[in-house]
């Protein structure tokens, strides 16, 4: 067993939170519950493991391959374990026109790592365009958003991270 | 500026304004009461006169949408709300669910009824995690008052609305692609015909329409299709909201009069307040990032689906992205493409192969390395996309493939010169500061 598998606890976690999830759905169409299943078992486990996504499939009554075809096409769900933070800096057109090129490079300097990359500490990444183009340049650490960004500011945010 | 009469963002910024208890103050609500008393073909004939066209890209006339659904169909009907803003540039979606998701919820409640629908589906994006929060709240909110639930308001049929969050998906913002994912699939678009309002979740007639599409709809069954229909453009109705970003003073979201120009955006001191000091408009991205752009002289275009149609481009999405004369457009370009290679899904071989091709060429002259040779290289790769102009000439299933041609065929026919000076000069001729007036970033 490594890491990415269920405990007993985690599986009547998940198990619990599923039923609720399934009940948005109609009976016949349970597979639909993937991506809320899929984020479910993140939250518990932090990424999304083999054995975890085998779990799901089982549970939705798909194949595994299905589970992971679906893991691996969106970006907020992680196949592979990320660093304690994930730090997804928007570079696009409207936070370039705000220095968010600069912004990727101070955060590749902070944290040592190159955009793409991970420690176990940080997973540093650009990102699509994350809506705050009128706030701009912006950034979201495990799914929390910060915008209207100065180097200070981020310094800052690094800073208080635990 | 053109006054008008805000609907959308009246109540936003007001202390509480995305509660029940602030919206219903502020008179909510009162559209659903006058749909509850009509008929579904009523409601749709008053939304079919107020001429409201979809506000997530398309532009297409709402009512008519609606009216694609068959009759007495033996599936359900669902209504699938798209909440996925995600095209570069537009940011309004998500301040009408922080500040005001009840609006959105009524507006959900009317297209159910004239939908008979009984279960809507609100697809929101993944990465809006303080949204989304917000809007599970409303949502609470409403079964709790009886809005939503066995009988609307005590009078209309039973209504379920759930949240699904998405995961991180550009493509998911296509309506077809947006349907796949809610069926617990990876984002593909479907080839269409059908179309969803046939065959749409789980094969079963299906609505998808736009965060602020649904929002109008209160104000609509409140005042009438008339009143909204006459706030517009003879072929538009209504207001819109329009995302300000870029090199411009104030940047934000202004809901304004169809017949807005995009000078008057930038320059009056209600709305863009004027360019950085010293600095002049070079190009304008009018409609989200799919758009094509615009140079300074096309700028005393209208705000609306019609005026930007006849300039070759499009009011899509809202999202208008102001560059000014100090701003590299090949790095700009280069930013654009390689969005929609990461973003490109990877079913039709024209995309999946064209959008990387793009990136490549571009940052190739952006670094000084590109040939003239390249510049027809990359229009030819573009026109494997999707040939440019007409509009919509795509040679893919879904308009991504438009969305990341485009742009690129407006950027090299309108400032063909800078590209040639990248070429001729072996380096970017803005040198270190690429990114304009504000490119250096806030202080």
């Amino acid at each position: 067993m490594t890491d990415g598998a269920l405990s007993a606890s985690e599986r009547e976690k998940f198990d619990s939170g599923l039923a609720e999830i399934l009940t948005h759905y109609p009976s016949d169409q349970k597979a639909a519950a993937m991506l809320p299943a899929l984020r479910l078992l993140q939250s518990i486990k932090g990424w999304l493991a083999p054995e975890g996504l085998a779990y799901v499939a089982e549970k939705l009554g798909v194949s595994k391959e299905r589970a992971y075809e679906v893991a691996t096409f969106y970006v907020m769900f992680h196949t592979t374990k990320p660093g304690k933070y994930v730090v997804d800096v928007c570079t696009n057109l409207s936070c370039s026109l705000w220095g968010a090129e600069r912004l990727l490079a101070h955060l590749e300097q902070r944290l040592g790592i190159p955009a793409g990359e991970s420690n176990e500490r940080f997973t540093l990444r650009e990102t699509e365009c994350l809506a705050s183009c009128g706030t701009a340049p912006c950034l979201q650490i495990n799914e929390e958003h910060y915008e209207s960004l100065t180097l200070k500011r981020v310094d800052e945010i690094l800073a208080k991270l635990p | 500026m053109i006054e008008v009469e805000k609907t959308i963002t009246r109540n936003w910024g007001k202390p509480g304004s995305h509660t029940l208890e602030a919206y219903r103050n502020s008179g909510g609500y009162s559209g659903l009461r006058k749909a509850l008393q009509m008929s579904p073909a009523q409601i749709t004939e008053e939304v079919k006169k107020s001429n409201l066209r979809g506000r997530g890209g398309a532009g297409f006339y709402t009512g008519m949408k609606w009216n694609f659904v068959p009759k007495n169909s033996p599936k359900p009907v669902y209504l699938a709300v798209n909440a996925d803003e995600s095209e570069p540039g537009t940011f309004k979606d998500r301040y009408i669910l922080e500040n005001d998701p009840h609006m959105l919820l009524e507006g959900i409640a009317i297209a159910a009824l004239a939908l008979n629908c009984h279960q809507a589906y609100i697809y929101t994006r993944g990465e809006f995690k303080k949204q989304s929060a917000i809007l599970n709240d409303a949502i609470a909110e409403a079964y709790q008052s009886g809005i939503f639930g066995e009988k609307v308001l005590g009078k209309g049929h039973r209504l379920d609305v759930y949240q699904v969050r998405g995961a991180g998906a550009y493509i998911c913002g296509e309506e077809t692609a947006l349907l796949e994912s809610l069926e617990g699939k990876k984002g593909w678009p479907r080839l269409k015909p059908p179309f969803p309002a046939v065959v749409g979740l789980f094969g079963a007639p299906t609505v998808v329409n736009n965060v602020e599409t649904l929002a109008a709809l209160p104000a609509i069954l409140d005042k009438g299709g008339d009143w909204y229909a006459a706030l517009g453009t003879a072929k538009s109705g209504g207001t819109r909201l329009v995302c300000l970003s870029g090199s411009v003073n104030r940047p934000g979201v202004y809901e304004v009069s169809m017949r807005t120009t995009i000078r008057e955006l930038i320059f009056d001191p209600q709305l863009g307040q004027g360019m950085p000091p010293g600095r002049s408009v070079k190009a304008v991205i009018p409609g989200g990032s799919s758009a094509p752009v615009l140079s300074a002289d096309e700028i005393d275009v209208a705000l609306e689906f019609e005026a930007l149609k006849e300039k070759q481009t499009m009011a899509g999405s809202g999202g208008v992205i102001i560059m000014d004369d100090s701003t590299c457009l090949v790095r700009c370009l280069w930013r654009v493409a390689r969005f929609y290679a990461e973003e490109s899904c990877g079913q039709c071989t024209p995309c999946r192969e064209g959008t990387p091709w793009q990136t490549r060429i571009l940052r190739k002259i952006e670094e000084g390395r590109g040939s003239s040779e390249d510049l027809d290289i990359l229009i030819s790769v573009a026109s494997s996309i999707a040939p440019f102009p007409p509009l919509g000439l795509g040679n893919t299933i879904c308009a991504l493939g438009d969305a990341a041609a485009l742009p690129v065929h407006s950027f090299v026919t309108k400032f063909r010169s800078e590209f040639l000076a990248h070429i001729e000069q072996k380096r970017c001729p803005f040198g270190e500061s690429p990114w304009g007036a504000y490119g250096g970033g806030r202080v």
